[in-house]
C-alpha cells in the first residue's frame, strides 16, 4: 500500500470525480469530495515525511521500466507542492457546500464537485509525474475543468472571463506541447530524467533552443507572469468564490513548479541560464510585474479584482527569487509558493464568506463590515498584513529570504524595489481596512450578520496557519532548503 | 512570591498580552475592566522592579524562546539601557491608567474596551523592545507596537482620525519596511549576527562606506525616533485621545525609537566604529537640524497638543544627538534624557488633557487666565516646562548637562550651539503658556463659565508625574548609574 502512495495521490480524486455522478444529493457529494480530497492530503503528508527521511521516491506505473513506462518521481520539491495543493483543496472544500448554495444552481452542484476533483487530480498529476507528455495530459485535465469551473460563476461576465482564459490557456498548453514534441524529436524520450541525460548532447542545436523557448513561454502564460497575466484578474473575479480561493492558492503555483522543473531538472541549470538571457529577462519582468500589478490593485473597486492583481504581483516576487538563481533565491521562491498559498486562500475564502452574506465584493459594499462581520474582516486584516510582510506572519519569512538572496548577489537596486513594492501592498490592503472600519454601513444593510461557522472555521485555520508558519518556520524552511539544494545539486 | 527572574522577564512581556483577554472578557463592566488594567500594570511594575534589583546585584538575566529562521532567535536579555526604558514605561503605564480612567469617563469616549486592550498590547510590545536580545526580536516587537497603536490613533473613527492614521501607519510602516528591515538584513549579511554585543558586532576591518550606509538606513528606518523628514507621523498621531498621546506618543512609542537608535549605536556599531564612520557627522547635523526646525514649527502651533508634539520631535533629536556623539557622556546624557523627557512631557500632555476635559479648550490662545480656575494643573505644567527647558530644580537639568559635556568632549561646537539655542526656543514656546494662564487677563472668569479642575483620578496622576520631575533632580543617582552601565560589560555593572 505504502509503495503505491505516489499514484494513489492522483488516482483517488481522479476516480472519485465520476463517482460523484452517482450521488445525487448535494450534501452527500460534498462529503464524498471532501473525503477524497482529505485522503489526498493525508497521502501527501506521508509522502513528504518519506521523502524528507529517505530521499526521492521513484514509482513505475504498471511496473514498466522508466524510459518505456511512465514514471512518477517524488522529491522534496514535488512533495512540497503536493502538500500545498491537497491541503488547500481540502480546507477550501470545507466551505464549499455553504458557499455554492448561493452561487451555483442546485442542479449543477454535483457537476461542480466533479470538476473540482478533476482539477485537483490534474494539478496533483502535473506535479507528481516525471514524464513530460504526462505533464501535458494532466495540464489539460486541470485546465479544461478549470475553464468550466470558472464559467459556473453567477455573473454573466464569468463566461467571457472563462473564454479569455480558455484561449490564453490553450495557447500556453499548445506551446508546452510543441516544446515537448521538439524535445522528443531530438532525444526520443519523454522521461524527464532521461531527457536531462540526453539533452546536453544536442543542446547546441536550434531545435533544442526553440523547444526551450516554447516551453518557457507556455509555462509563463500559465503562471500569469507579467505581461502574460491578462487572463487572470477576470478569471479570479468572476469565478465562483470557492473556485477562486482554490485556484488562487494552487493553479499558478503548479505553473511555477513546472518552470522550476523544466529549467532545473530537464534542461539543466547551465543550459537554462545561458541559452537565453533568462536571468535578466525574469528579473525585469518580475519587478515590473510587482509594480504594475500592485498599482493596478490599488485602483480596483472590486475586492476580488484587487487581490487577483495582488496575486500577479506576488508571482513577480517568486520570479525575482527564481531569477537570482542561487540556492537562497530558489528557497525564497519556494517559501513564497507555500506562504502565498496560505495568504491567498485565507483572503479569498474570507471573500467567499462576504459574498455569502452580502452577495457582492465591491469595495463600496464593505463599508461598516468591520462591525457586522468582525471575524471575517479580522481574517482579511491578518491576511493582508501577511501580504505586506509584517513580522510574525508568513509574508515576512518569504520577504526575508528574497531580500537576503538579492543582497547576496549584490543586486541592491532590486532589493530596494522589492521593499518598495511591499509598500504598495500596504496601500491596497489599507483601502479595504478603511472601508470596513471607518465608513458607516450602507443603508439597507444594517442587518448583516457574521458569516456561518462553515466559513469561519476554515478561514481561521488558514489565518492561524499564516501566523503559525510565520513563527515556527521549521517545516517550510527545511523543506524549501532541501528542495532548493537538491535542485542545485548541492548535498545538504 | 518567589518567581525566578527569567520567568518574570517573560511574564513582563506576556502578562499585558494576557491582560487583553481579561479586558475583553470584562468589557461590559467598566469598573472590573479598569481593575484588570490597573492590577496588571501594578504587577508588571513589580516585575520590572524585581528585575532591576536582579541586575543591580549583578545577575545576568536572559531567555531564549525559539528560532524563527535559522540563526534568528526570539530571545531576550536585560541590560542597563533596556532597564531604563522598561522601568519608565511600566511605571508610567500605571500612572496613565489612573489618568485614563478619569479622562475617558470625563470625556465620554466610545469603545473604551478596545482602547484598554490595544493599550495593553502596546505596553507588552514595549517590554519586548526593551528586553530584546537581538535586532530581529526588537524589530518584531517594533512592528507589533506600530500596528497595535494604529487603532488607538484612529480611536475617534472620524475623518481626521482616518487621515491621521494613514500618515501614522504610512510613515512608520514604510520607513521600517524599506529602511529598517534593509539595514537589519544588511547587518546580518555583513556581520553575520544580529545579537546586541558590547562594542558592536562589525569586524574591525569592516568597509566603512558600507557600515556608514547601514547607519543612515538605521537612522531613517527607525521612524519612531522622528528624525526629519520622517517626523510627520508624530503630529498626525495627535488625533488620538490624550492618554494615548501622553503615554505612547510622548513616552512609549517615541522612546522605543530613540531607544533603538541608542541601542544600535552602542551595541551594534559600537562607539569606536561609530566615531569613524563617514556618515555619522552628517546624521548628527541632521539630528541638530531636526531639533531646531521642530522647535521653530512648535512656536507657530496654536493647538496645545500640536505644539507639544513638535516639542517632542525636537526633544527626541537630543537623544539621537547623544547617541551619535559617540562618546560616553553623550550616551549617558541621551539615555538619561529618555527618562527625564518622559516624565516632563507626559505631565504636559496630562495637563493638556485635563484642560480639554475640564474646560473643553484645545487652543493656547484661549487659555489665558485659566490658571485661576485650574491652579494645580497649571503649576504642574510650569514645573514640567522647566524640566523640558532644563533648569533646576527639575530632572531635565541633568540630561542636558551630560549632553553638553558630550559636545564639549568631542568638540562639536555647532551641536553645542544647537542645544543651547534649542533651550532658548523651549523657553519661547512653552513658558508663555503657564505665564499667560496665571497673569494675563481674566477672559474666562469674566465670561461667566465656571471651570473646575479635571476629574480627581487625572489630577492625582499628573501630580505624581510632576513630583517625578523634581525627584529626578534630587535623586538622579539610580538613573545615572544605569545610564553609565550601558557601556560596561554586563554582569560586572556595579562591581567596578
Amino acid at each position: 500500500m505504502l509503495a503505491h502512495l505516489p499514484i494513489l495521490q492522483v488516482i483517488v480524486p481522479l476516480l472519485a470525480a465520476p463517482l460523484c455522478l452517482f450521488l445525487t444529493r448535494s450534501r452527500l457529494v460534498w462529503l464524498f469530495a471532501l473525503i477524497a480530497s482529505g485522503f489526498s492530503f493525508i497521502i501527501s503528508i506521508l509522502l513528504l515525511q518519506q521523502v524528507m527521511a529517505s530521499g526521492t521516491i521513484i514509482y513505475e506505473l504498471g511496473g514498466w521500466d522508466a524510459p518505456w513506462g511512465i514514471e512518477y518521481r517524488i522529491d522534496q520539491l514535488n512533495a512540497l507542492l503536493l502538500l500545498i495543493i491537497s491541503a488547500i483543496s481540502t480546507v477550501v472544500l470545507f466551505s464549499a457546500h455553504t458557499s455554492i448554495e448561493k452561487e451555483i444552481p442546485a442542479d449543477r452542484h454535483s457537476l461542480f464537485y466533479i470538476l473540482y476533483l478533476l482539477s485537483l487530480a490534474g494539478m496533483l498529476g502535473i506535479v507528481a509525474t516525471a514524464d513530460a507528455f504526462n505533464v501535458f495530459v494532466f495540464l489539460e485535465i486541470s485546465s479544461l475543468s478549470a475553464y468550466a469551473l470558472i464559467a459556473l460563476g453567477k455573473d454573466r461576465r464569468a463566461l467571457w472571463a472563462s473564454y479569455q482564459y480558455l484561449i490564453m490557456g490553450t495557447i500556453g498548453a499548445t506551446f508546452i506541447l510543441i516544446g515537448i514534441g521538439l524535445m522528443y524529436q531530438m532525444t526520443g524520450t519523454l522521461n524527464m530524467y532521461d531527457l536531462s541525460q540526453r539533452l546536453p548532447e544536442v543542446e547546441n542545436t536550434r531545435t533544442v533552443f526553440t523547444a526551450f523557448a516554447f516551453v518557457i513561454v507556455g509555462v509563463c502564460l500559465k503562471l500569469a507572469l507579467f505581461p502574460l497575466h491578462l487572463w487572470l484578474p477576470n478569471a479570479y473575479a468572476y469565478a465562483p468564490s470557492i473556485v477562486t480561493a482554490f485556484f488562487a492558492a494552487t493553479a499558478t503555483k503548479v505553473a511555477v513548479y513546472l518552470l522550476i522543473r523544466f529549467t532545473f531538472s530537464v534542461f539543466g541549470l547551465s543550459f537554462s541560464f545561458t541559452a537565453l538571457p533568462l536571468q535578466m529577462l525574469f528579473v525585469v519582468l518580475g519587478v515590473a510585474g510587482v509594480f504594475v500589478a500592485s498599482f493596478a490593485a490599488i485602483y480596483q473597486t472590486n475586492v476580488k479584482h484587487l487581490f487577483a492583481y495582488s496575486s500577479v504581483a506576488q508571482i513577480g516576487y517568486m520570479i525575482v527569487g527564481f531569477s537570482v538563481s542561487t540556492t537562497t533565491g530558489l528557497m525564497a521562491t519556494l517559501l513564497h509558493l507555500f506562504n502565498h498559498a496560505l495568504m491567498k486562500s485565507a483572503l479569498f475564502l474570507a471573500l467567499a464568506a462576504v459574498v455569502y452574506r452580502i452577495g457582492s465584493v465591491q469595495l463600496s459594499q464593505f463599508h461598516g463590515l468591520g462591525r457586522q462581520m468582525p471575524f471575517t474582516m479580522a481574517a482579511i486584516v491578518v491576511g493582508g498584513l501577511s501580504l505586506i510582510g509584517v513580522p510574525l506572519t508568513v509574508g515576512f519569512v518569504s520577504k526575508w529570504y528574497l531580500v537576503l538572496a538579492t543582497i547576496e548577489n549584490g543586486w541592491w537596486p532590486v532589493t530596494v524595489l522589492i521593499l518598495l513594492g511591499s509598500l504598495l501592498a500596504i496601500v491596497y490592503v489599507w483601502r479595504i481596512v478603511e472601508a470596513a472600519y471607518f465608513k458607516p454601513p450602507v443603508t439597507g444593510s444594517e442587518n448583516i450578520k457574521e458569516a456561518p461557522l462553515s466559513f469561519l472555521i476554515p478561514v481561521w485555520s488558514l489565518v492561524i496557519a499564516n501566523i503559525y508558519f510565520g513563527i515556527d518556520t521549521r517545516l517550510s524552511v527545511q523543506v524549501a532548503q532541501a528542495a532548493s539544494q537538491s535542485l542545485f545539486g548541492v548535498s545538504p | 512570591m518567589n518567581i525566578p527572574l527569567e520567568v518574570m522577564l517573560q511574564l513582563s512581556i506576556i502578562l499585558p498580552m494576557i491582560a487583553v483577554a481579561g479586558i475583553v472578557a470584562t468589557g461590559r463592566n467598566p469598573n472590573l475592566r479598569e481593575a484588570v488594567t490597573i492590577g496588571t500594570s501594578l504587577v508588571l511594575f513589580y516585575f520590572v522592579i524585581m528585575l532591576y534589583q536582579g541586575i543591580e546585584q549583578g545577575q545576568s538575566i536572559s531567555v531564549q524562546w525559539w528560532e524563527i529562521l535559522p540563526g534568528l532567535q526570539l530571545s531576550f536579555n536585560i541590560e542597563a539601557l533596556g532597564m531604563i526604558f522598561a522601568l519608565i514605561a511600566s511605571f508610567l503605564w500605571f500612572i496613565t491608567t489612573i489618568y485614563a480612567i478619569g479622562y475617558m469617563r470625563g470625556h465620554d469616549e466610545q469603545n473604551q474596551t478596545r482602547f484598554y486592550a490595544c493599550f495593553a498590547i502596546a505596553i507588552g510590545s514595549v517590554m519586548g523592545i526593551a528586553f530584546a536580545a537581538n535586532l530581529f526580536t526588537l524589530f518584531i516587537f517594533y512592528e507589533v507596537l506600530t500596528l497595535s497603536t494604529y487603532p488607538l490613533v484612529t480611536h475617534a473613527g472620524t475623518k481626521d482620525a482616518k487621515r491621521g492614521g494613514r500618515i501614522y501607519l504610512g510613515i512608520l510602516l514604510s520607513t521600517s519596511i524599506v529602511f529598517f528591515l534593509l539595514a537589519i538584513i544588511g547587518t546580518w549579511f555583513v556581520a553575520g549576527t544580529l545579537d546586541f554585543k558590547q562594542g558592536g558586532v562589525f569586524a574591525s576591518d569592516v568597509n566603512t562606506t558600507v557600515a556608514g550606509a547601514i547607519l543612515v538606513l538605521f537612522i531613517f528606518g527607525i521612524g519612531k525616533a522622528a528624525i526629519m523628514p520622517f517626523h510627520r507621523w508624530l503630529p498626525a498621531a495627535m488625533v488620538a485621545p490624550t492618554p494615548v498621546s501622553a503615554l505612547l506618543h510622548a513616552v512609549a512609542v517615541v522612546k522605543a525609537g530613540v531607544f533603538t537608535i541608542l541601542k544600535v549605536c552602542t551595541l551594534i556599531f559600537g562607539l569606536d566604529l561609530l566615531a569613524v564612520l563617514p556618515s555619522t557627522q552628517f546624521m548628527l547635523y541632521l539630528a541638530g537640524a531636526t531639533v531646531l526646525l521642530a522647535s521653530l514649527v512648535a512656536m507657530r502651533q496654536d493647538n496645545l497638543k500640536a505644539r507639544l508634539a513638535y516639542s517632542t520631535v525636537s526633544q527626541l533629536g537630543y537623544v539621537t544627538i547623544g547617541a551619535l556623539l559617540a562618546t560616553s557622556s553623550g550616551v549617558i546624557g541621551g539615555s538619561m534624557h529618555i527618562g527625564m523627557h518622559a516624565f516632563s512631557k507626559i505631565t504636559l500632555f496630562f495637563c493638556a488633557g485635563a484642560i480639554l476635559v475640564a474646560a473643553h479648550k484645545t487652543k493656547i490662545s484661549e487659555m489665558h487666565g485659566i490658571g485661576r480656575q485650574m491652579p494645580i494643573t497649571m503649576v504642574a505644567f510650569l514645573i514640567a516646562t522647566l524640566s523640558i527647558i532644563g533648569v533646576p530644580p527639575t530632572g531635565g537639568t541633568w540630561s542636558k548637562w551630560f549632553l553638553l559635556m558630550g559636545t564639549l568632549e568631542t568638540e562639536q561646537w555647532i551641536i553645542m550651539a544647537v542645544l543651547i539655542i534649542s533651550s532658548l526656543l523651549n523657553i519661547a514656546y512653552l513658558l508663555p503658556i503657564p505665564f499667560h494662564a496665571f497673569f494675563s487677563g481674566d477672559k474666562i472668569a469674566s465670561s461667566g463659565n465656571v471651570i473646575k479642575e479635571a476629574p480627581l483620578a487625572s489630577l492625582i496622576a499628573l501630580c505624581i508625574t510632576t513630583v517625578g520631575c523634581v525627584v529626578l533632580f534630587i535623586y538622579p543617582q539610580s538613573l545615572y548609574e544605569l545610564a553609565a552601565a550601558i557601556l560596561k560589560t554586563p554582569g560586572i555593572i556595579y562591581g567596578n
